[in-house]
């Protein structure tokens, strides 16, 4: 029963078409720099209290789901200040629309969500306040990691980690034990799930994937590969590397022997698939809890969390997958007022406000306090999920890094990579196709390109 | 007397054959056409019927049961109630938007495909054939492919995420245009408004008491066009707009689906369908409303009379 399986390729071309428009427009952004940022130039601490006395109004642009109270809260605390919170669409849309206000010149938000994975996009094209103007450098203990490196561009911080997406395997217990399957601890594991779940019943899958950019970075990303390597505008695109192999070779097998469940990600099939056990696991984000809760209801009591599997048995190596930043773009007239607000967000009081509404913290105060530690999830059976969640977060591969232009890389990633699981091509083939795209597209847009 | 010459009309018992056995009283049955025409009935009609029938469903029931026949409770009541008050009654807000766009937009497109489609069937002017070949030239240019150009000129002039930026570039119709042109050229003896200039009446009078009740049928038929046109823009409020508050039901829709591909969004399928199902009533009722004066308007001309 399909109603809109993501307008993925519309969605893409939308992208593609605005980009080419921003990224000179960009860097004709400079000449009009500044003017908010004034008064912070010796490095020092903002005094937030007095900006935040002196209020003003603030455009927020963001789709988390959280954040409605976390601005309710902030305008509570500080009647001063007026936020307009809108969700002027979900990832890609809400980027066009950043890119082409941008571009315009009018109309660009005070704060702006921004996936991980997009930020050095717009980081690059000098469209995001460096924030340690403010203080923000003084904030890598705050933060976990992972994320605290995707808002690091080189000596700039130009966002607040939000939430984070560390990878754990997520999974129906249900399912499993009528399979007669053991939870698997690694990747050898999980083909052997794999074969047994789908014999066992033609219809169940241990997980669904018909081509997923995000998915495939992070498990290459797990696996220890390092594809991309960015260093200003030279940028190396590289599939061939071992942990690029590793997984290629692995995922390659589920996919000829038709392990996998053809079913496109967040589509309302996915939920029923997972709702009718169809779908009997999935390797994703620390945020999935809340989504399970709500799109999956029936599911409760049969799902449950465990490590991400690992390539080497003993071992512990995990990933991010998704998770998002606030960021303050350049364009901004109220840089001050709204650091106020995203630290308040993503340091103070809106962290518990966010984690009271599902989400997943990026910060390492609450990723090792008892507190959150011990919450039991009833959905879960009452297992301690953030403790696995947790560990995940610390065990994070380091030194990941992602395209300047990884919106657009990803857009084509169904036409290149994704054809190893609709046709002939293998993985492999399909990555080096992916790999050959990006290249071709980078140099088109000035970077120096290298494979 | 004329009347002598002519053959007999066949009468409804005897109807008169042609050399192929079969005319418009009696056609001829052709099974093939039958179960092509079902084929195509059914292709078009499924959609609707899912777009009900899961309309009744809870969300629940919406995974787990077959999509083409009702399961569980009747939820329809309840999904209608939620629906318009979901996340503040926002629904209503956007429903009220759409109609905003469609009254001021499509309405306005209509106002002036019947003007200027009027004078240029009706008037010789210096340049006429230059703005045929622009009119005509315009109903080749796809609107999103201006929808770009269009929000870097509007944002200049700063009227970006406002209703403007989306009613007025609604207005412009040349499809509408062209229609009304052809339509005016053919509806309107030009005998009949010299007629009424000679009788002393104004071009005012001319167009509002001779031309404009001749033109109905093809009016009708243009608002239906710029009225469907503008319920279902979906690129250029999408560029334009960026408060939810002036959001049409087309993009609001979709925000409301791409929660559910959110980390921590609510899966609300079932209240995408039921708006889903609210948001093409209008357009059906319009349709039913309408159809007889539409019909005849595309018919105008076929025949000499």
């Amino acid at each position: 029963m399909t109603i809109h399986p993501r307008g993925r390729i519309v969605r893409g071309a939308a992208v593609a078409g605005t980009l080419a428009l921003t990224l000179t427009a960009c860097g004709g952004g400079e000449g009009t720099d500044d003017g908010g940022g004034a008064g912070a130039g010796d490095g020092g601490t903002v005094d937030t209290a007095a900006v935040l006395e002196e209020g003003g109004s603030l455009t927020v642009w963001a789709w988390e789901p959280t954040l409605e109270q976390v601005v309710e809260d902030f305008e509570a605390e500080y009647p001063n200040v007026d936020i307009e919170l809108a969700n002027v669409g979900t990832g890609n849309d809400q980027y066009t629309a950043l890119q082409n206000a941008i571009a315009a010149g009018s109309g660009v938000p005070d704060v702006a969500q921004i996936e991980y994975f997009a930020v050095p996009q717009f980081a690059i094209g000098e469209a995001l306040t460096d924030l340690t103007q403010f203080g923000a450098g003084e904030l890598e203990e705050t933060f976990s990691p992972g994320p605290w490196g995707s808002v690091q561009q080189g000596e700039a911080i130009v966002g607040l980690p939000m939430d984070s997406g560390p990878m754990a395997l997520f999974y129906n217990q249900d399912v499993f034990e009528a399979a007669g399957v053991e939870v698997p601890t690694t990747w050898d594991e999980y083909l052997e799930a794999a074969r047994a779940i789908h014999a066992h019943d033609p219809n169940a899958y241990i997980t669904n994937d018909i081509g997923d950019a995000g998915f495939t970075t992070s498990m290459i990303w797990q696996a220890g590969g390092q594809p991309y390597q960015v260093d200003g505008t030279d940028v190396t695109v590289d599939f061939t590397d071992e942990g690029s192999a590793r997984f290629a070779e692995m995922w390659q097998t589920l996919i000829d022997e038709d392990l996998l469940a053809p079913t496109v990600g967040w589509s309302d099939e996915w939920y029923q698939g997972m709702s009718n056990g169809t779908i009997a696991s999935l390797t994703i984000g620390a945020w999935m809890p809340a989504n399970l809760e709500s799109g999956v209801p029936s599911g409760a009591g049969s799902w449950r969390v465990a490590d991400m599997p690992q390539w080497e048995e003993g071992e512990m190596a995990t990933s991010e997958n998704g998770g998002s930043s606030l960021t303050v773009p350049e364009a901004s007239e109220k840089k001050e007022l709204a650091y106020a607000f995203i630290e308040y967000a993503n340091v103070g009081d809106g962290v518990q406000t966010r984690l009271d509404g599902g989400a997943f913290p990026a910060t390492t105060a609450e990723l090792g306090s008892e507190e959150f530690l011990n919450v039991e999830f009833d959905y879960f059976g009452g297992q301690k999920v953030n403790e696995v969640l947790s560990r995940s977060a610390e065990n994070v591969v380091e030194g990941w890094q992602y395209l300047p232009f990884q919106v657009y890389a990803n857009s084509v990633f169904n036409d290149t990579a994704g054809q190893a699981y609709v046709g002939d091509t293998t993985l492999a083939e399909g990555l080096a196709d992916w790999q050959e795209a990006t290249v071709t597209y980078g140099s088109d847009q000035g970077f120096t390109m290298a494979e | 007397m004329a009347t002598a010459l002519r053959p007999a009309r066949p009468t409804a018992g005897t109807p008169r054959r042609t050399g192929r056995g079969y005319s418009v009283d009696r056609p001829r049955r052709s099974p093939l056409l039958t179960v092509l025409t079902g084929i195509v009935l059914i292709y078009s009609l499924v959609p609707l019927v899912w777009l009900f029938v899961n309309s009744t469903k809870t969300q629940e029931s919406l995974f787990n049961s077959f999509g083409l026949w009702f399961s569980g409770e009747f939820a329809l009541w309840d999904n209608i109630a939620t629906t318009l008050t979901y996340d503040g009654g926002v629904f209503v807000r956007w429903l009220g938007n759409t109609l905003l766009y469609v009254v001021v937009g499509a309405g306005g497109a209509t106002l002036l495909a019947i003007l200027g489609g009027y004078a240029l069937a009706k008037f010789t002017f210096p340049g006429k054939r230059a703005v045929f070949a622009v009119v005509i030239g315009a109903v080749a240019v796809p609107g999103t492919a201006l929808a770009v150009p269009t929000f870097l000129m509007f944002s200049q002039m700063g009227i970006t995420n406002t209703p403007w930026s989306v009613i007025i570039p609604s207005l412009i119709s040349p499809f509408g245009l062209y229609l009304m042109w052809t339509f005016a050229a053919e509806a309107i003896p030009t005998e009949l408004m010299e007629a009424a200039r000679v009788d002393g009446a104004s071009e005012w009078r001319t167009f509002w008491q001779i031309s404009l009740p001749l033109l109905a049928p093809g009016i009708v038929t243009v608002l239906l066009f710029t009225m469907v046109a503008t319920w279902n823009n979906y690129f250029l409020p999408l560029i334009m707009l960026r408060d939810p508050d002036w959001y049409p039901l087309t993009l609001g829709l979709n925000a409301w689906n791409a929660q559910a591909a959110t980390a921590g969004g609510e899966a609300i399928f079932h209240l995408v369908i039921t708006a889903s199902l609210l948001t093409i009533l209008p357009l059906i009722a319009a349709f039913l409303l309408l159809q007889r004066y539409w019909q005849s308007g595309l018919a105008a001309g076929s025949v000499k009379e």
